[in-house]
């Protein structure tokens, strides 16, 4: 029960939290009418060209790749750092050697040039 | 009052995974299906942290809403239609329809009955809940730590093998 008054209450608050920031930009900003480069997409201050609606290279899913690979690594570090202090240095030891093999994937992306950026 | 509280949020978070669900299905932009699966993995999620098994919905965020979606979105840009409104029409024939659902009910039921048959042995004692994520890691780390390093080899080959497909056909 009272698990769920705190989900509850966390649920709420990202619930509001959002709507709330806007509601208070919207309400202090200066009211003008939009113009055609305010209702441009936001492209790190250079107009757009084109159309955003376009096939990708494949580099982008290589990154998404290695970073799944990265992010189950965390997975596995998670229960290994809760119990670090009495699993001792043997697991330590075991920790290393996994991330040894995996470091060995990022170097063998990096050496094919998976994190090439065009 | 009929329904208890457990029952209430589980309805709740089952909606909203089920309404999340639809909108995978029903939404005509792709990209929009991608964004209500993450919806979906979130509402597995909280599933999970209310069935008690939060290491589990731990999981389900961080690989599944974070990055398998990224995944399948860099995926969808990868082969996407230019044209944004039809890139998830529905399907036409009404036959597909019929087998789609069928198959979808035939799952149901095939999982429901593997529930409903299998024989649950009887716990000798309860669980220690509280410190799940320790019992985990004594396990990985202990009894089965070969599995834990044969984990972490077949991470690398799938990395190797999607780098190896994804460059292949740049430089034959």
């Amino acid at each position: 029960m009272s698990d769920h008054a705190a989900l509850g209450v966390f649920l709420i608050l990202t619930l509001v939290f959002p709507v709330a920031a806007m509601a208070a930009a919207w309400l202090f900003r200066v009211k003008s009418a939009p113009t055609r480069e305010k209702l441009l997409p936001y492209e790190c201050g250079v107009d757009p060209k084109g159309s955003g609606w376009m096939r990708f290279r494949v580099n982008y899913f290589l990154y998404a790749l290695v970073f799944l690979v990265f992010d189950i690594e965390t997975i596995f570090l998670y229960p290994w750092a809760v119990k670090f202090q009495s699993l001792g240095l043997f697991a330590f030891v075991e920790m290393i050697v996994f991330i040894a093999i995996l470091a060995l994937g990022l170097w063998y992306a990096w050496k094919e040039g998976a994190l090439q950026w065009y | 009052m009929i329904m208890n509280m457990d029952s209430l949020v589980f309805l709740i978070i089952s909606a909203f995974t089920i309404a999340s669900a639809l909108g995978v299905v029903l939404s005509r932009n792709i990209i929009h299906s991608a964004l209500a699966l993450i919806l979906t993995f979130l509402g597995v999620a909280m599933n999970f942290f209310d069935l008690g098994a939060s290491f589990l919905g731990l999981v389900q965020i961080l690989v599944y809403a974070g990055a398998i979606s990224v995944l399948i979105i860099f995926a969808i840009m990868l082969v996407m239609k230019p044209d944004s409104a039809a890139t998830n029409p529905p399907t036409p024939s009404r036959d597909t329809h019929f087998i789609g659902g069928l198959l979808a009910w035939l799952v149901m039921i095939g999982v429901g009955m593997a529930i409903g048959l299998t024989r649950w042995p009887a716990m000798a004692s309860e669980p220690a809940e509280a410190d799940a994520v320790g019992t985990l890691a004594t396990l990985l780390l202990g009894n089965y730590v070969v599995a834990f390093e044969a984990a972490a080899i077949l991470l690398l080959l799938a990395a190797v093998g999607a780098i190896i497909l994804a460059k292949g056909d740049e430089n034959p």
